[in-house]
């Protein structure tokens, strides 16, 4: 049994704001379900899958299939491993129509933590006392900055990485932002910049770390004969992969993520390797959350990521393997702090030829999309899907 | 030479845990081990995480290590060291680095575990750099 070819990605959106103080997160996640299905040509009426995570309200797929007027609904799936949630979902909602259990599959996603004040990075999270780990981790104020820098750290110790290689990651997310009205930064920023910006948490600068923005983005996953009705570009699912990586008892190893499980699922059941890869959209909560994933997907050798990353290999037009061409979460959005959905809206679009002309790759027929959600090294969900232009 | 120190947060027990944070009240760093498979893990579970058998032990451990990596909290009010220590014994936790000069750390660092207190629960173990 595979999804190779059994579903399509039929409508993207991502919300235009970055700010939604007037918006609430419930029409948040309305808006943007309404976007995308607009953009497929399908309306809720024809929605009878709804997949949805942590970010959704009250209880999640009962309410806002209420408020969505979501009437028809006969599978649902709530899976929550963070921000690689929605890429998951794309991963599940091939399956469930795979199997006859929906045909058009909606996923949401929105969060408002700009509006709302959140301390997204520098306060550290109590889950709260039920959560095993909190006891013994709580009291030593693990931000999510400090987590993925304890990352960053140990692969330069390991393999020679500097900080002017990961501000490489960034360099070239601000070269595509530059061209996204909706960014919310769009000044072209240079290694120097992000290296002289202020220190967070050793060795991750403001830079190296994503932005804070309020939002939300959708995708509709929908049968092949769903799909032959309407009058869109085919995005067709080749493949999907999915992993958690854990800190396992103690026996902690932060140089890799889940990728290095998820990537090669994911290549095996698309029957393509690295290299016939046209884009990526990886998830880049910070710069070294890219260049991990780019090592464990197998697009350089593992401790290669500093070098590969290095003098604009990922800027489009001129590096060898384009990326977050919307500008990614480093300077565009990272809605709820949960950046896999914009993962997958924007490889839709370079396979759709929609992406900002300046940005846009040429004969772009196969993209990756990857998710990293919860806390690099240590507890995180990691998916990885491919797609093609058909 | 950071000196000031932060106000470290308690979180209470669970029922599983009390001899753990009993033992850090006592100056002494506890460790579960495993009489099945013989493993060691961290932190501390009745079913042991390898094998999954019940047959689980407190051990307790000598209290040094290497600092495995870390991170300085440059944007807190206090800076605070936030790291991985990996213990003779095996394991690798979460700690702080206290009563040391954040710019000197250096992964591979030997460390040895002193005890921190908290604002009203027990003890936590931290660690500081050995000269």
């Amino acid at each position: 049994m595979t999804i190779n070819g059994k579903a399509y990605i039929a409508g993207v959106y991502e919300h235009p704001t970055r700010k939604a103080d007037d918006i609430s997160l419930a029409q948040l996640h309305a808006d943007v379900a309404k976007g995308a299905l607009e953009d497929a040509g399908l309306t809720k009426n024809d929605v009878d899958g709804y997949f949805c995570a942590g970010d959704a309200p009250g209880l999640g797929p009962l309410s806002m299939a209420e408020y969505m007027g979501l009437g028809k609904l006969r599978h649902v799936d709530t899976t929550e491993t963070g921000g690689s949630s929605y890429v998951i979902h794309v991963s599940h909602a091939a399956q469930a129509i795979a199997m006859g259990k929906c045909t058009v599959a909606l996923i949401t996603l929105a969060g408002r933590p700009r509006a709302e004040g959140m301390a997204t990075g520098t306060a550290p999270r109590n889950y709260g006392s039920a959560a095993p780990d909190v006891q013994f981790e709580y009291p030593f104020g693990p931000t999510v900055v400090n987590m993925y820098a304890m990352c960053a750290m140990r692969h330069m110790h390991e393999f020679g990485t500097t900080s002017e290689q990961l501000a490489w990651i960034k360099v070239a997310a601000s070269h595509h932002a530059q061209h996204n009205p909706h960014a919310l930064l769009r000044d072209v920023v240079t290694v120097e910049e992000v290296v002289t910006s202020p220190m967070i948490a050793d060795p991750l600068h403001r830079l190296d770390c994503c932005v804070i923005t309020d939002g939300g983005g959708a995708v509709v996953v929908v049968h092949p004969d769903v799909m032959k009705r309407l009058n869109r570009p085919r995005v067709k699912i080749r493949g999907a992969g999915e992993a958690v990586k854990l800190q396992m008892g103690g026996t902690i190893d932060l140089t890799y993520s889940g990728a290095r499980w998820s990537g090669p699922i994911a290549f095996e059941e698309a029957k393509v390797t690295p290299a016939d890869i046209k884009y990526v959209s990886i998830y880049d909560s910070f710069t070294i959350t890219v260049l991990m994933t780019l090592e464990d997907l197998g697009f350089c050798a593992k401790g290669q990521g500093g070098k590969f990353v290095s003098d604009g290999n990922l800027i489009s037009g001129t590096g060898k393997l384009p990326f977050n061409t919307d500008g990614g979460g480093l300077c565009n959005n990272h809605p709820a702090n949960r950046g896999g959905m914009t993962k997958v809206v924007e490889a839709v679009r370079q396979l759709r030829g929609e992406a900002h002309p300046s940005v846009q790759v040429k004969n772009c027929g196969l993209a990756l999309a990857h998710g990293t959600g919860g806390s690099l090294g240590t507890r995180h969900g990691s998916a990885t899907v491919i797609l093609e232009r058909e | 030479m950071a000196t000031k120190a932060r106000t470290i947060p308690s979180v209470p027990p669970s029922p599983d845990t009390k001899p753990f944070w009993e033992a850090t009240a006592q100056g002494k760093l506890l460790l579960k081990k495993c009489r099945a498979c013989g493993q060691l893990h961290y932190y501390p579970r009745p079913l042991c995480p390898f094998c999954g058998s019940d047959a689980t032990e407190w051990q307790a451990a000598a209290g040094g290590g290497v600092i495995y990596s870390y991170s300085v909290m440059r944007r807190a009010e206090v800076p605070y060291a936030v790291a991985y220590v990996t213990l003779d014994e095996g394991p690798t936790m979460m700690t702080n680095l206290v009563d040391c000069d954040f710019d000197r750390l250096k992964i591979g660092q030997r460390v040895r575990v002193v005890f921190s207190p908290t604002d009203g629960g027990a003890p936590v173990p931290t660690f500081t750099t050995v000269p």
